[in-house]
């Protein structure tokens, strides 16, 4: 899976998100140069690929009283890194992977990937980021039930401005990468959970995104389809994936570059 | 794969919502559609049987009689001109260019003779033409299909002491009663009718008739061009149009119609709030899946647009069901309504009516859910996160 290898290079595609859409969908491109400019973009020490400073966030729980998920997390990783986070439930690892994939605002601090400022990002853009930085892999796989294979992968493609051969071509190969070529016309409900895994982590790869997000992506499958599943997300991370898992299964460590541990909204470890 | 056609792929997979949908659109717009189309046919059945509703048009001589008639009392008149039209021209009225419109063309003569030492008023009529115009008479009997046959009014038949299939004997000639009129509360139970030629031989008037009674066919062209027609062909007449005959149709026909808006108006509003209701309930069960959208990378109006696309395209298959469900039921309805057989065809125009109608509720309907679903927030959306 190829990287991006430079920090201009997906921010020349950034450019290029809003007017690749399909339908004519109006866009902010013109009125987010600099708003989206890189941070690394500034003369001192090369950025991280993530940098994530001063993170907090707040939620308003039940009876309107304040829960701190977030306490101020500061963290860098590189290019082509494998992290796991891991930690006990309610520690907010999900909330620091959401935050991390631009899907929840946090009340504080900065998140940066690839010198993106993410929640800088002016109107829609966050969604354009979504679909061409990050690959989501769900815990519960998030398939759509009435979508193939080839078609839920193809899901990010579908609003993007590409022959519609060549989405299909796309959604093809990488269904082959994680080894469901066979399985393209099945629904969900006719595949196995490690086959529902392999499709959902196909849908995070098809638009080649920079990021893959999973959320305890091994936590619905038994522990032999797990390993399988670790294998193929190491294989991945081999050829430059980067990658950021949330797991609580102590049995993947072995697979990460480093594991950061969360302890009540804090890195612990 | 593009929006559309991952619309089309949740519409294709989910039909049970799908034919829900559709049903609870295609009862609101099927009821329009049956409405508009059963108000056409029975304004052609109204113009087709006219003569149902008697005479449209009265042709008389011209004269500067001054009524002296008054709530159905007669004190006389004072004749200044002719009394009697000319059957020559009578023959006239048929060649108007209008002359397609004329159902019927009833010449009647009137005049006062003697039966059983009493005056009575007689009325020479063509059979055929004026017991087609006066559909509401009653005849204990039947009318008359012969010159020497006689119908009597209620009235005059009860003073004169008539008795069905007697002779009775009428200015020297002997006709047979066939039949009596059913009281009418009219000045027809005073009358004695007989066939135009022999009511002309006996009153001494050959080739001659009062007035004339016509039924035109056409209720919403204007009326007034053909009194003007007939004035035309037929100098020394009186034309006069009894407008009120067609405009207490027109009248009914206009009340149903707008009974019909209102109620096609109410069923629109109540099948908008089934749409709407069904949308909603459709975002709630899918708010998982928009997540997932939200998540890779869809925008918030690429969420709209998906849900749109799904709507409309849901609504233009309800209006083309509906429209069929309309006429069909229009053509089943219709030989219970109308008097007459009505033609009910299928019309380009109420089929783009019926889309077009679809189209405006069912996208109007899922606007508010798909603006609600495009603003969920994608980590409340997928909950896994």
């Amino acid at each position: 899976m190829p990287a991006r290898s430079t920090v201009q290079g997906p921010w020349a595609e950034a450019g290029d998100l809003a007017s690749g859409e399909a339908g004519g969908v109006p866009t902010a491109a013109a009125e987010t140069d600099e708003s989206m400019a890189p941070a690394g973009a500034e003369t001192g020490p090369p950025a991280s690929f993530i940098e994530i400073a001063g993170l907090e966030k707040v939620y308003e729980g039940a009876a309107a009283v304040p829960v701190h998920a977030l306490k101020g997390i500061d963290l860098r990783v590189d290019e082509g890194a494998f992290i796991g986070v891991m930690g006990q439930s309610g520690s907010g690892k999900s909330t620091l992977l959401s935050t991390l994939g631009g899907l929840s605002h946090p009340t504080r601090g900065r998140v940066a990937i690839d010198g993106i400022d993410l929640y800088r990002l002016p109107g829609e853009r966050l969604a354009d980021f979504r679909r061409e930085y990050i690959g989501f892999v769900f815990q519960a796989f998030n398939l759509i039930p009435y979508l193939n294979a080839v078609e839920n992968v193809m899901l990010p493609l579908s609003v993007k401005r590409l022959p519609r051969g060549e989405k299909r071509e796309r959604a093809q190969e990488v269904l082959a990468r994680v080894g469901l070529s066979a399985r393209l016309d099945h629904l969900p409900s006719q595949l196995s959970g490690g086959e529902q895994e392999r499709v959902a982590i196909a849908r995070a790869l098809v638009n080649e995104p920079p990021l893959v997000l999973a959320d305890e992506p091994t936590g619905s499958l038994d522990s032999a389809t797990s390993a399988e599943v670790m294998e193929l997300l190491r294989e991945l991370n081999a050829e430059g994936q980067t990658m950021v898992m949330v797991t609580h299964d102590l049995e993947n460590r072995d697979y990460f570059d480093r594991t950061v541990v969360l302890r009540d909204g804090l890195i612990v470890g | 794969m593009n929006l559309s056609s991952l619309a089309f792929s949740n519409l294709r997979r989910r039909k049970s919502r799908l034919l829900f949908l559709v049903a609870g659109l295609v009862v609101g717009i099927a009821t329009v559609v049956t409405l508009l189309s059963l108000q056409k046919a029975l304004t052609v059945d109204a113009q087709n049987n006219l003569e149902s509703y008697g005479a449209n048009i009265v042709v008389s001589p011209r004269s500067n009689d001054l009524s002296l008639t008054y709530g159905g009392v007669a004190l006389g008149g004072v004749a200044l001109g002719p009394r009697d039209l000319r059957m020559a021209d009578v023959a006239r009225i048929r060649r108007i260019p209008n002359r397609r419109n004329l159902a019927i063309v009833a010449p009647e003569l009137l005049g006062v003779t003697r039966v059983r030492g009493q005056q009575v008023l007689l009325m020479g009529v063509e059979p055929d033409q004026e017991f087609r115009l006066k559909k509401w008479w009653s005849i204990d009997g039947r009318a008359i299909q012969e010159p020497d046959e006689l119908v009597a009014g209620s009235a005059v038949a009860g003073r004169l002491g008539l008795v069905m299939g007697e002779p009775v004997e009428v200015g020297g000639r002997s006709l047979t009663l066939v039949g009596i009129i059913r009281e009418t509360g009219s000045q027809d139970d005073n009358l004695l009718l007989t066939d135009l030629a022999v009511a002309q031989e006996t009153l001494g008037k050959p080739g001659k008739a009062t007035m004339v009674e016509v039924a035109a066919l056409c209720s919403n062209c204007p009326i007034e061009k053909m009194v003007a027609q007939i004035s035309d062909v037929f100098p020394g007449a009186k034309v006069s149009a009894v407008q009120q005959v067609v405009a207490g149709r027109m009248h009914a026909l206009e009340q149903f119609r707008s009974f019909g808006l209102v109620l096609a108006g109410v069923v629109i509003a109540i099948e908008a709030l089934v749409v709407f209701i069904t949308v909603m309930g459709s975002v709630t069960e899918r708010t998982r899946e928009i997540g997932v959208f939200r998540a890779v990378g869809f925008r918030r109006n690429h969420v709209v647009g998906l849900i749109l696309i799904e709507a409309l395209a849901t609504s233009a298959l309800a209006g083309v069901l509906a429209y069929v469900a309309g006429i069909v039921i229009t053509a089943v309805l219709v030989p219970f309504l109308a008097e007459g057989p009505v033609a009910v065809g299928w019309e380009p125009l109420l089929l783009g009516v019926a889309v077009a109608l679809s189209l405006a509720v069912g996208g109007l309907a899922s606007l508010y859910p798909a603006l609600r679903a495009s603003r969920l927030d994608p980590t409340e959306a997928l909950r896994a996160l």
